[in-house]
């Protein structure tokens, strides 16, 4: 086990230093959008929206916004990086190796979910510029951010599996992730909508999580934590599953 | 002694049909400096993938030092180390990080690792390019660098797909010398490669693929004594309008200063030389006109087409 713990460090280290070598293209964007929600959202707009849930409307929306830039950040990290690798082929010195493949992925999302962190805290730093942000429970928001991260590396690297040009990179990000994200009840409770969209609502996996980290800061949500953190759990069961058998099989990276 | 690699019955139908392999049977020893030849898309590539995981295979075994790669994946990759024919590293990485992380995947711990890649770094001249990005490297020193990358985890079977391809001779004199060395240490090597020379001057066992299948498995020595004919190249003092009678010595007319001669083994080419004289055709020099492994190469290989 000695030896694949080295293996194991090893690719973490290397995904860390990668997106930390360009971390203007990586950390700096997510902190400048966020200033700009914050600012036009929450401030210009924000400003003559009635308090929801007794949170001013900046303070409610500032849990979906952490939680985007990691869902955003962590998935962007893995898809780019695996796909990086295949492209350039340098993928080819992690099969050769004598690693399993459970680590290899486990190694490759470590460093998603670095990722994540790195930019939520970024992004939390600059919420606090702007909101009075609580903590209304630790322990939910460090699970919550933790398994979220995982659950969209786990995405970008299936994407990455997949993907046979840069266009199939970005293509779920932009026309899956984004709308989820956005209609995951970031801007608003599903409580406003109309009780048809509430039970659409219900079907969209981002709106547990961002309900749950919204309880963890603020001590609202329109699920039940224990409900999300089920469905965010299967979820993170299923796709390391999916990952893992897509790697033994070699699917997108061995003929 | 123990079997570096043992191949047998190796089966590769890729998915668009194509049957790379044909059930080969392969056996290199260990110590040995094999060459494994064959024309473009005779199935070498194919091969290699399937020793080093990077390819999967449709059927037949393999055994690297024993391991069988499919009950013994661990063991079997890590005896081995890659020299492909593309470069396959991180072209945004700095030299001596492309080692040493490579290691780390082998469980090298950091501190040996970035000794050993500092000694193969410096055994390829690459010591002084150690910060520098891999894309900023020539040719020359890309395919250095990927040699260096392979002996990081110290491999007992180094494999070689065409590592010479696109270096300049003096250059691959002096990879030619570092492979020597590394095989004098022990290492058992295969490669793969298209100039004959080279397979010829480093290698003691052959083996020929073409078409899937091996056609040829045997010693360099062995081989190269079933050469039954060369052909000659004289460089002449004098131009000749119409090649020249010698009796059992077939022979043409390339340009009036250069005369091309078939010579049978065993004529030798004593009886050739009295006859030019007699002629009064004085010769200023000699050579091969081919490389004696290649002449080989190229009369198998078309047997098996024929």
């Amino acid at each position: 086990m000695g030896g694949q713990w080295i293996a194991f460090q090893t690719i973490v280290i290397k995904e860390i230093r990668r997106f930390m070598r360009i971390w203007v293209q990586t950390v700096v964007p997510p902190m400048v959008v966020t200033t700009l929600y914050f600012i036009i959202f929450g401030n210009l707009i924000g400003s003559q929206i009635a308090p929801v849930e007794g949170h001013s409307y900046m303070d409610y929306i500032a849990p979906g916004i952490i939680l985007m830039s990691i869902i955003n950040n962590a998935y962007a990290n893995v898809v780019s990086s695996f796909y990086g690798a295949k492209f350039q082929r340098y993928v080819e010195e992690l099969l050769i190796a004598p690693i399993s493949d459970w680590l290899i992925l486990t190694g490759i999302v470590v460093g998603g979910v670095a990722r994540g962190l790195v930019v939520g805290a970024a992004v939390t730093v600059v919420a606090m510029c702007f909101t009075d942000l609580q903590l209304h429970s630790p322990l939910v928001v460090i699970a919550v951010v933790l398994l979220t991260a995982i659950l969209f590396s786990l995405g970008g690297f299936i994407n990455a599996i997949y993907a046979k040009s840069f266009d199939d990179i970005s293509i779920i990000p932009t026309f899956i992730l984004t709308p989820l994200t956005y209609l995951g009840g970031i801007f608003y409770s599903i409580e406003m909508l109309p009780p048809f969209w509430q039970q659409v609502s219900l079907f969209n996996p981002i709106l547990y999580m961002i309900n749950a980290f919204r309880y963890g800061l603020l001590g609202v949500s329109d699920v039940s934590l224990a409900g999300a953190f089920a469905i965010i759990s299967a979820t993170i069961a299923l796709l390391f599953g999916i990952s893992v058998w897509l790697l033994h099989r070699g699917v997108g990276v061995r003929s | 002694m123990t079997n570096a690699l043992e191949i047998s019955q190796l089966k590769k139908t890729y998915s668009h049909g194509v049957d790379a392999l044909k059930g080969i049977d392969l056996t290199v020893e260990e110590g040995d400096f094999f060459a494994l030849l064959g024309p473009n898309g005779a199935g070498k590539s194919t091969t290699i993938g399937i020793i080093t995981s990077l390819v999967n295979k449709s059927g037949g075994t393999v055994r690297v030092f024993g391991a069988d790669l499919d009950q013994q994946p661990m063991a079997a990759k890590r005896a081995i180390g890659l020299v492909p024919q593309e470069f396959n590293f991180n072209m945004f990485e700095p030299v001596e990080e492309v080692c040493i992380n490579q290691a780390g995947y082998y469980g090298v711990t950091p501190p040996v690792a970035r000794q050993r890649a500092e000694r193969y770094l410096r055994q390829l001249g690459l010591w002084e390019k150690r910060r520098t990005i891999a894309r900023a490297l020539s040719g020359g020193m890309k395919r250095r660098l990927m040699i260096a990358r392979a002996l990081v985890h110290e491999p007992c079977l180094l494999i070689l797909d065409e590592p010479t391809a696109g270096v300049d001779i003096e250059l691959r004199r002096s990879m030619w010398q570092f492979l020597r060395e590394v095989n004098s240490r022990g290492t058992t090597i295969i490669l793969t490669t298209h100039y004959l020379e080279e397979a010829e001057s480093l290698c003691r066992n052959i083996a020929i693929i073409d078409q899937g299948r091996i056609v040829e498995h045997s010693s360099m020595k062995e081989l190269l004594a079933k050469l039954h004919r060369e052909t000659l190249v004289l460089d002449l003092q004098s131009a000749l309008t119409t090649p020249p009678t010698l009796t059992g010595y077939p022979c043409r007319l390339v340009d009036p200063h250069t005369l091309e001669v078939e010579v049978e083994r065993q004529q030798g080419i004593n009886a050739l030389f009295s006859s030019l004289s007699q002629l009064g055709i004085e010769v200023t020099s000699l050579r091969n006109k081919s490389n004696r492994l290649e002449e080989l190469f190229l009369s198998m290989v078309k047997e098996v087409q024929e």
